[in-house]
């Protein structure tokens, strides 16, 4: 039994959302074999083949992975699949907007179901993930010859140093000329990656302007040195880009603290930060949902007790 | 050009699920029901191309019971110029309904198939690139917005670190994210004009599509319930008991 995780990576170095993804394959109990498609990707390979619990790295260096396109990447992902004449039984990769975009794409290709942002594995063949928002938890059982699964990363550790794979070359697929990228742009941050941050401050509407956004929030994150994230309001009001969202339809963050600010929480938000290990909500309305899942909840006017808080820590 | 737009019924974004007590799944006799938020983005973006004189026609498909008629009529009172149901009261998975949509695209021969990013009941964001895969188009998931040329299509996409913009021959194979646009409201002469449209009918087997579910659902729970936290009454005990009783 081998696990093929697809690695998330920049060529440079892994996501780190690809070390949960490993731990996750782990957890199958089989060989765990890392595929890092790339252009000018040795950084990456090099970094996959030192994580711990991984037996090879297979890297596909091409230009035609310059772009990532899930056309090129799931047709490689295809491709070694079918090389290993049936020993592959699972394929893994985050469920991060790389990943979703590819793997659909690898299990129609393969005529096999996808398993979505899977969040616990109770055999090779059974798994447990989030429908509804989270508000339940499904236990899904596959019959397919190969499973694809992609992984909710909160739900799983990441996978340490310490390995030591071997590394292979693997051929690059024809490129398949279906899709060009003409442009990228990626905001920039000194903070934590909000997937990956102990600590997150949090802000909604009760912010009332992406100016107030700022003025009050980035001080406390900054002393905390926390992440900042918004609700899909203030997203939607342009207080901050769209990456900042956590939620149903935005990032699954489950930080050991998360501060929601002039947020009510709405099932969508919860969906994205519920497992959050302490939440504190700051909302002067004292009936907003969101106290009703917040271990601390201070009812008061965040204007005063955000200042209050960043000079108090 | 021809656009074709998936649309699903699924419970309504605002009602609060409950898991049946067999664990077979979640309650859905007398819950309100209402066409996926994602697919009324995708309706709204498809008929706006219609309204640009890009798009000739805009036609509407959904997958599953009888019932889905209404969520049909719901994108015909958007915009869209007929319906086709594809029925059947079997569980259908996403691989099914790519399945499904492939071949009503063979039929139909659309120059562009519009689809939410992912519906609000099972979460799985993967019926555009399955159906992308099967038709050897390229994809575009979780647009936030879409520039439609003669022979290309621009599409900026949201990813995890923020935007990037692909450029697509067509035919292609695009998904919207929340941010695409703002869906209208259907009115009443809108709603009754949408009752004249034509809603054409097929079974799965009349499209030669085997909709066996592939994932056995064995139970659906509750997730654990959060422990109801305190009110605490100020900045200073809000800090004491982080540090000390949190101890974060």
């Amino acid at each position: 039994m081998t696990i093929l995780v697809v690695a998330e990576h920049d060529n440079a170095s892994l996501k780190g959302a690809t070390l949960n993804t490993v731990s996750a394959a782990a957890k199958l109990g089989g060989d765990v074999v890392i595929l890092v498609a790339g252009a000018g990707a040795g950084g990456a390979a090099e970094a996959a083949a030192r994580v711990a619990g991984v037996s090879k790295v297979l890297v596909a260096d091409s230009a035609v992975f310059a772009d990532q396109s899930a056309e090129n990447l799931a047709s490689q992902v295809v491709e070694v699949v079918k090389a290993a004449g049936g020993a592959i039984s699972h394929v893994l990769a985050p469920a991060t907007t790389f990943g979703k975009n590819v793997l659909p794409r690898v299990a129609a290709v393969l005529d096999v179901a996808q398993i979505s942002e899977i969040v616990a594995i109770e055999s090779a063949d059974t798994f447990v993930r989030p429908i509804y928002a989270g508000n339940a938890l499904a236990t899904v059982k596959s019959a397919d010859p190969v499973k694809v699964i992609t992984v909710r990363t909160t739900a799983f550790e990441a996978a340490g140093e310490g390995g030591a794979a071997a590394v292979e070359q693997v051929a690059a697929v024809a490129d398949s000329g279906l899709s060009r990228l003409t442009g990228r742009e990626l905001t920039k941050s000194a903070r934590p990656e909000l997937g990956a941050a102990k600590i997150i401050v949090s802000g909604g509407r009760g912010l009332g302007s992406s100016e107030n956004y700022h003025k009050v929030l980035e001080p406390l994150a900054d002393k905390l040195g926390a992440a900042l994230g918004a609700s899909r309001a203030a997203v939607d009001a342009g207080y901050v880009p769209n990456d900042y969202q956590v939620g149903q339809t935005g990032k699954i963050v489950a930080p050991q603290l998360y501060l929601a600010v002039g947020i009510s929480g709405a099932i969508q938000h919860l969906a994205g930060m519920k497992d959050s290990k302490v939440i504190v909500a700051i909302n002067k309305d004292p009936e907003a949902p969101i106290f009703q899942v917040a271990d601390y909840g201070l009812v008061a006017d965040l204007f005063e007790a955000v200042p209050q808080l960043t000079s108090a820590v | 050009m021809r656009i074709l737009v998936p649309v699903k019924r699924v419970i309504d974004y605002n009602v609060k699920v409950r898991v049946k007590a067999d664990q077979s799944g979640v309650e859905l006799a007398n819950v309100k029901m209402a066409m996926n938020p994602f697919d009324e983005i995708a309706v709204e973006e498809a008929v706006r191309l219609k309204e640009a004189g890009t798009a000739t026609e805009v036609v509407a498909v959904s997958a599953g019971v009888a019932q889905c008629q209404e969520t049909l009529r719901t994108a015909m009172a958007i915009g869209a110029d007929r319906g086709i149901l594809v029925e059947s009261t079997a569980e259908l998975q996403p691989l099914a309904v790519a399945k499904l949509l492939k071949a009503i695209v063979d039929k139909e021969q659309p120059r562009l198939v519009i689809l939410g990013k992912q519906a609000i009941d099972d979460d799985s964001n993967q019926t555009g690139q399955m159906l992308a895969a099967l038709l050897g188009w390229p994809q575009a998931t979780f647009a936030s917005k879409v520039e439609v040329g003669a022979e290309r299509v621009q599409v900026t996409r949201e990813i995890d670190g923020g935007l990037e913009t692909l450029s697509l021959p067509l035919p292609a194979v695009i998904t919207t994210d929340l941010r695409l646009n703002e869906p209208r409201y259907a009115t009443l002469p809108n709603i009754m004009k949408a009752k004249k449209k034509p809603l054409d009918t097929v079974q799965p087997i009349d499209l030669g599509v085997d909709v066996a579910p592939r994932l056995t659902t064995l139970k659906v729970v509750e997730p654990a319930a959060r422990g109801a936290g305190i009110k605490v009454a100020d900045v200073a005990q809000l800090i004491d008991k982080l540090k000390n009783e949190a101890k974060v």
